[in-house]
């Protein structure tokens, strides 16, 4: 055996053991998946929203002390944790409420409220909507940190399985021309030429959605990461100080954030005590109007005693990081034609999926090793598949 | 007699389309418009290409 053959069959070895852990859940992740891209169209044809109220350009918007007031007035003896800018829908805001401040937001109540008018819309409960049920199997499995991390590692095998797709795609192409698809051979060769095709043809996207998906495992973390670096500096000189009895006006601390950072528009406002903040400021996180500088967030921290700035900086790279990977494996950056793009590379993912277990089945009923498949392709020939 | 293609052959077209892809992966994240248009089409190729040698149906 030479040294090639050698070689060719470990990276054999890899593409088949990588594919088969990772497999089955990569299958579940792409069909979750697939109706997550049109989330919004879905949300929208299956539920009904309240409306804002007509509001022609250039009104100003509500005050947000009254806003958040009335928000609060449909959820007696919660606390607000976030106010959140509706991105696709300028007309409504959210205010995120918890039974206490340390409450673990992910079970928040979400308050939807009138931009302009300020007036409460409704609070709808996602949790049983087929897009959340989706997201969630689609996230963490309904296995919360551990489900995340996990699907990360299945994440990182399918990249690993991909590049090594890559290598093995060589000898496998030996005699054929690029794209080649032999329609009249068995469903065995047809099925490799489909698997070979759709799998180099979707690398760059596959991996790039696929390690950008692994990125976003790692949110959570990244969070504990700015929390305990950039936050804990910025906020150092507060560390002993007592949470403030009374909070300064949010509409004014909104304001105040504007100057500091001009050209950036407000994203959300974490309360003093949350994950996003210390206990004793306001976090407006803003962003700005690019595509790409929409989804990077600067955060001005606003003295929630006194309504001054303490401290606005640029978030550190691991943060930018995951801000950017965001767009890159949702697909919702481009209008509907780049989500319907997206929904059909996903559904070529699938095929690859499919085709992949389908030939690994196949080689195991015939005997030929998949290692030696791949180092030979010629045994793609053999009598045993020719049937 | 099977003539054995070189890798530079071999990877050539997939070459060129991971190029492309990653064109049209970036093109939309920088701008609007003509941005987001060449991201469609980019992207798109696969898809097309995938399609087009399927449909072919020209035994080899």
């Amino acid at each position: 055996m030479t040294a090639t053959t050698k070689s060719l069959r470990r990276w054999g070895a890899v593409h088949k053991w990588t594919s088969l852990i990772c497999t089955l859940f990569m299958l579940l992740l792409c069909i979750t998946g697939l109706p997550l891209i049109f989330h919004d169209e879905i949300d929208d044809l299956l539920h009904n929203q309240v409306k804002p109220a007509e509001a022609p350009a250039g009104t100003p918007p509500a005050n947000l002390d009254h806003l958040l007031a009335h928000a609060l007035a449909q959820a007696p003896g919660k606390v607000p944790h976030f106010l959140i800018w509706d991105r696709d829908e300028p007309g409504a805001m959210w205010v995120s409420v918890g039974p206490t401040i340390d409450a673990d937001p992910t079970n928040n109540l979400l308050i939807r409220m009138d931009t302009h008018t300020g007036a409460y819309l409704d609070s709808p409960d996602v949790t049983g909507r087929f897009t959340y049920i989706m997201l969630k199997l689609h996230t963490d499995m309904f296995a919360g940190l551990p489900g995340k991390l996990f699907l990360g590692l299945m994440g990182i095998l399918f990249c690993v399985a991909i590049i090594s797709g890559i290598v093995v795609y060589a000898p496998s192409m030996r005699k054929l021309r690029f794209g080649a698809y032999r329609a009249q051979r068995t469903r065995a060769v047809r099925w490799l030429d489909v698997h070979n095709l759709a799998g180099i043809l979707l690398v760059a996207w596959t991996l790039v959605v696929g390690f950008t998906g692994v990125i976003n495992t790692w949110a959570d973390l990244v969070l504990k990461m700015w929390q305990f670096g950039q936050l804990a500096e910025m906020t150092a000189q507060y560390k002993d100080r007592p949470v403030p009895s009374k909070l300064t006006s949010l509409n004014g601390a909104i304001e105040v954030a504007r100057h500091a950072v001009p050209g950036m528009t407000p994203s959300f406002v974490a309360f003093p005590g949350t994950l996003f903040s210390s206990k004793s400021h306001y976090a407006v996180f803003l962003h700005g109007d690019t595509p790409l500088t929409s989804r990077l967030l600067k955060p001005a921290l606003i003295d929630a005693e006194a309504g001054t700035l303490t401290d606005s900086r640029d978030m550190p790279w691991y943060v930018s990081t995951l801000y950017v990977s965001q767009p890159l494996h949702f697909g919702d950056y481009g209008g509907m034609p780049l989500k319907i793009v997206w929904a059909l590379l996903d559904i070529l993912t699938i095929f690859i999926l499919v085709t992949g277990v389908h030939l690994w089945m196949r080689r195991r009923g015939t005997g030929v090793s998949q290692e030696r498949a791949i180092a030979n392709a010629a045994s793609i020939d053999s009598p045993a598949l020719m049937s | 007699m099977v003539v054995h293609r070189s890798l530079t052959r071999i990877f050539a077209a997939p070459l060129v389309i991971a190029v492309v892809s990653t064109v049209g992966l970036i093109s939309a994240l920088v701008g609007d418009g003509w941005w987001d248009a060449v991201s469609w089409a980019a992207l798109g190729l696969p898809v097309l290409l995938y399609l087009v040698f399927i449909w072919r149906r020209r035994p080899n």
